[in-house]
């Protein structure tokens, strides 16, 4: 965090900045631009608040074809630009460059037309993932994807960072939920991808542009796919005296064939500190706790809920409790919900993404265990139990530099062992400046130059989203030779 | 036929590439060769085939996930996976029989470069939705991989996703991991008989609105439900429109009676059991109905609501069309008459007015080297398109123009 460095400002750029943005204003007429100290101050970080730099100015579009003139403009003169959604990227996706223009994407938040007998919505992409949802729910419809962030992050963000949430065991990710994309490329380009119905003709554009962490285009509307709300649903508590019995209980769940909508995990650290925000009544005297969720009909649920019940019973289980009432249900997500920012409360945390084997699971918690107390940092552990997406919150002074630096390291070799046991270094936050230099754990160089060749084609000077991703030293510059 | 290279390693293809590239070979690649009558006819010097890039390197039951070489038998792989009740959930279909070859015979890579996907795709999402990783090798001779064996990973950018539905012009995949699901504990089939196209197109649309589960649904033109299994339902000579669920036995009896009296105005409702549905799936999935001709058959994925027209824009011209509808419409099967142009510029405009792409299924060598097979792309994605082209086949030998000019 501390060693953070971004590509070498463009300093022709930088010297020309006021004449830039006037000419900015006038190629795109209308367009609100923020240049004054305070109020790019907002836009200097984004959730991973270690890593801050100033941009030269913020632009709020409101529409497509704005987009489109900022892009060319900022082509044709060279300028970095910065995609921005509403800036909850854990892993610096949005922070912007000394010498680049920040595309806050937060003005575009309109439904452009919902679609329920053809099961899709149309909308700006600075909607947020709520709101999407908020916007048919009276019609018995929701928008899947529902990262906890969900109030506050935008569907924008959701795209580049294929983002998932507690549901996503049975609904999928963002790559699984989108029909069709409206992209401005860098030169301005606007370009739509699929229609709504399924599967696009040809390649799979909209797979290669979702997670693409915004450095091949802004994607300024999308066609979402809505699915009709269950008839109900619940969620149950366990509590365990090990982590490896929760491990060893979702396996056994999995195996028996029932795959629940969501099954989250939380260690006893973590318990604490989520109980003590949300009231939910969660177990205090357990190691881990595991919610499982599940939907039907009411009698469906019970009966469902009895069948992992049953299951449980092996594992050695110190608590069962089934939610008796939506108020209970709502606590009891609230308190899963609210983990980081309950978590926030109390320390600074670096939040990590690693995706494991889930049969790694008690093995990689001992790992993550031992190498917090070797870095003498305290570790709370929330994780997506169903599909091995593990969520350890580092904690730390962020006013103590040697805490700080110790934080990163730590971070830094949880995520290497994740991928040494089969695993991988993000599974939903994406890689951001934050595992851009440990891309290599997981990637070998002609894996890395299949990927840069691509950034290359859509963005032949890098300006898109630039020092994310991939190693300083797989910028243009360092793969002249390399491109295509 | 070129003699045919079946490397068993990937260094072996890995080399075979590389020096093709080199020296400009243009190289056709295939699995099994099942689907090699899809696309424009190749002008090649050298086939390679991905047959022998055989072997299941990991199976997890309780993950979720399955690994195995890209030449490996889907047949093997779904046996396998039936044996610990799990299966692949898009229900990849089988186009052997429909392309006169046999039955069974498809490879698992193939399932990705096409990215077809089956009944189940309107619930379980489909082929490209369960693929987590992949190796592959592409037009430079480069082993490269993406993703991995865990379910979520937004490390790099997605290329496994980007190369489906390739068909072999980006690279060949060596390798592929997916994720894998537990079979329904049964599966119920409700029918419905001799209703038109639109107001089948409604229930199936209503039926998949409704909390239930509906994990498929299907349409069939009367013409076209003389291959159907169980042979009971062919031989009553009525169109068919089916509603699948798939759960707990349990949950089945209230969903069943839920959907029942919801749909009563739809005239009565025959119930398949579990054993009659799985036949009668299992018909749907290897496109029996298809194989009532050998006459020139489109593939069309369009809006649900606006399938019945699609369909009755193109009866316009070619009264003798029949369909069958997927995906509570979003996918069409149209079974032309015998036209020596496939009846291509009625299929194109009509999809063109309302949306979609169409492809083109079967058909003669000489009708797929005078049409465009795959559904012509907007300017946009071309350049899309043609960029990563460049990107992974600089040397433009895998599958030269099979999709489009110059892809
Ligand atoms: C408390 C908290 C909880 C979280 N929980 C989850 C979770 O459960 N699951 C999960 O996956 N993530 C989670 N996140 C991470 C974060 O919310 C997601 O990554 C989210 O998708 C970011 O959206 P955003 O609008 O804030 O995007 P930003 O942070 O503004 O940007 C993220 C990335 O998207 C790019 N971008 C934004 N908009 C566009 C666009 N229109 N076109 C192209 N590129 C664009 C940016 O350049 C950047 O690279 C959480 C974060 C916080 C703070």
């Amino acid at each position: 965090m501390s060693s953070l460095v971004l590509p070498e400002p463009d300093t022709a750029v930088l010297i020309k900045r006021n004449p830039l943005l006037k000419g900015l204003k006038k190629a795109v007429p209308g367009l609100d631009i923020i240049s004054d100290e305070d109020g790019r101050r907002a836009f200097e970080a984004d959730a991973l608040t270690a890593y801050k730099m100033m941009p030269m100015a913020v632009v709020l579009p409101v529409n497509t074809e704005q987009v489109s003139a900022i892009l060319k403009f900022c082509n044709q003169h060279n300028i970095k630009v910065v995609p921005r959604g509403a800036g909850t990227s854990l892993c610096g996706g949005a922070l912007p460059c000394e010498d680049s223009i920040v595309v806050g994407l937060s003005r575009m938040n309109r439904v452009l037309d919902i679609d329920f007998p053809n099961r899709m919505a149309t909308v700006q992409t600075g909607i947020t993932n709520l709101g999407i949802s908020n916007a048919v729910e009276a019609n018995g419809f929701f928008y899947a994807p529902d990262p906890s962030s969900q109030l506050a992050c935008t569907l924008g963000g959701n795209i580049a960072m294929n983002s998932g949430g507690a549901h996503c065991l049975k609904y999928g990710v963002t790559t699984n939920n989108i029909l069709a994309l409206k992209v401005v490329l860098i030169d301005g380009e606007v370009i739509d991808i699929g229609g709504g119905y399924l599967d696009q003709p040809g390649y799979d554009l909209i797979g290669l542009f979702v997670g693409s962490e915004g450095q091949f285009g802004i994607v300024t509307e999308a066609t979402v796919r809505l699915l009709k709300s269950p008839e109900a649903a619940r969620p149950m508590l366990m509590g365990f005296q090990s982590s490896e019995d929760a491990g060893d209980c979702v396996a056994a769940v999995i195996a028996s064939g029932i795959i629940p909508v969501a099954l989250e995990f939380m260690d006893r650290p973590a318990i604490h500190v989520c109980e003590n925000f949300a009231n939910a009544g969660y177990p205090l005297d357990v190691e881990a706790l595991l919610i499982v969720e599940v939907e039907g009909s009411e009698s469906e649920i019970d009966s469902l809920l009895d069948k992992i019940a049953t299951i449980a019973q092996e594992f050695n289980p110190s608590v069962i409790r089934i939610s008796q009432s939506p108020e209970e249900s709502l606590a009891i997500w609230k308190g899963r919900k609210s983990a980081f920012g309950a978590m926030g409360q109390i320390s600074d945390y670096y939040c990590m993404d690693g995706t494991i084997p889930t049969n790694k699971l008690s093995e990689v918690l001992s790992e993550i265990a031992r190498i917090c107390a070797r870095h003498e940092l305290k570790v709370a552990n929330i994780f997506h139990a169903g599909d091995g997406n593990l969520h350890p919150l580092v904690l730390y002074d962020a006013n103590n530099a040697d805490e700080v630096r110790r934080a990163e390291e730590a971070g830094a070799e949880i995520l290497k062992h994740c991928v040494r046991v089969g695993g991988c270094l993000t599974g939903e936050h994406g890689v951001g400046v934050e595992k851009r230099d440990i891309m290599y754990e997981q990637f070998s160089t002609v894996d890395m130059e299949q990927q840069t060749r691509i950034k290359s084609a859509f963005d032949p000077n890098w300006l898109l989203n630039p020092g994310k991703v991939f190693p300083l030293d797989e910028t243009p510059q360092a793969t002249a030779d390399g491109e295509s | 036929m070129a003699h045919v290279i079946r490397p068993s390693e990937e260094e072996e293809l890995s080399s075979f590439i590389a020096e093709a590239a080199e020296s400009g070979v243009p190289i056709e690649v295939f699995g099994a060769a099942t689907k090699r009558d899809i696309g424009r006819p190749l002008q090649v010097e050298a086939t390679v085939s991905s047959e022998n890039l055989t072997g299941i390197t990991l199976y997890e039951p309780s993950e979720l996930v399955l690994s195995a070489g890209s030449g490996t038998p889907l047949a093997d792989i779904e046996d396998l996976l039936r044996q610990y009740n799990q299966q692949l959930p898009f229900e990849p279909i089988d186009l052997g029989p429909v392309l006169k070859g046999e039955a069974g015979r498809g490879t698992l890579g193939a399932v990705f470069a096409t990215n077809f996907s089956g009944p189940r795709r309107i619930f379980s999402g489909s082929a490209r939705d369960h693929l987590i990783g992949m190796r592959a090798i592409n037009g430079r001779g480069e082993l490269f991989k993406s993703g991995g064996r865990v379910m979520k990973n937004v490390t790099g950018y997605d290329l496994s996703r980007t190369l489906t539905g390739s068909w072999g012009t980006l690279a060949v995949m060596t390798e592929v991991t997916v994720k894998v699901l537990p079979i329904a504990e049964e599966t119920r089939t409700l029918l419905f008989f001799d209703l038109l196209d639109e107001i089948a197109i409604d229930l199936m649309c209503d039926a998949v609105i409704t909390p239930y589960e509906v994990s498929a649904t299907v349409h069939i033109d009367q013409e076209l439900v003389s291959h159907i299994a169980p042979d009971e339902l062919a031989s009553q000579g009525k169109s068919i429109t089916a509603i699948r669920l798939e759960n707990f036995s349990e949950s089945l009896d209230y969903r069943i009676e839920q959907l029942r009296t919801q749909f009563q105005s739809y005239g009565d409702i025959e119930l398949l059991n579990d054993a009659q549905s799985l036949e009668f799936w299992s018909s749907i999935r290897q496109l029996k109905f298809l194989q009532v001709s050998n006459d020139p058959v489109w593939r069309i994925s369009t809006l649900p609501k606006n399938a019945a027209e699609v369909v009755r824009g193109i009866r316009a011209h070619h009264p003798q069309c029949s369909a069958v509808y997927e995906w509570s419409g979003g996918l069409i099967w149209l079974l032309m008459p015998p036209l020596s142009d496939a009846g291509t510029s009625e299929v194109r405009r009509s999809v063109g007015a309302l949306g979609g792409h169409a492809t083109l299924i079967r058909s003669d060598v000489s009708t797929r080297a005078s049409v465009e097979v795959f559904h012509p792309l907007q300017k946009g994605p071309m350049k899309i398109t043609q960029h990563l082209k460049n990107v992974f086949d600089p040397a433009g030998i895998l599958n030269p123009g099979r999709m489009y000019p110059g892809i």
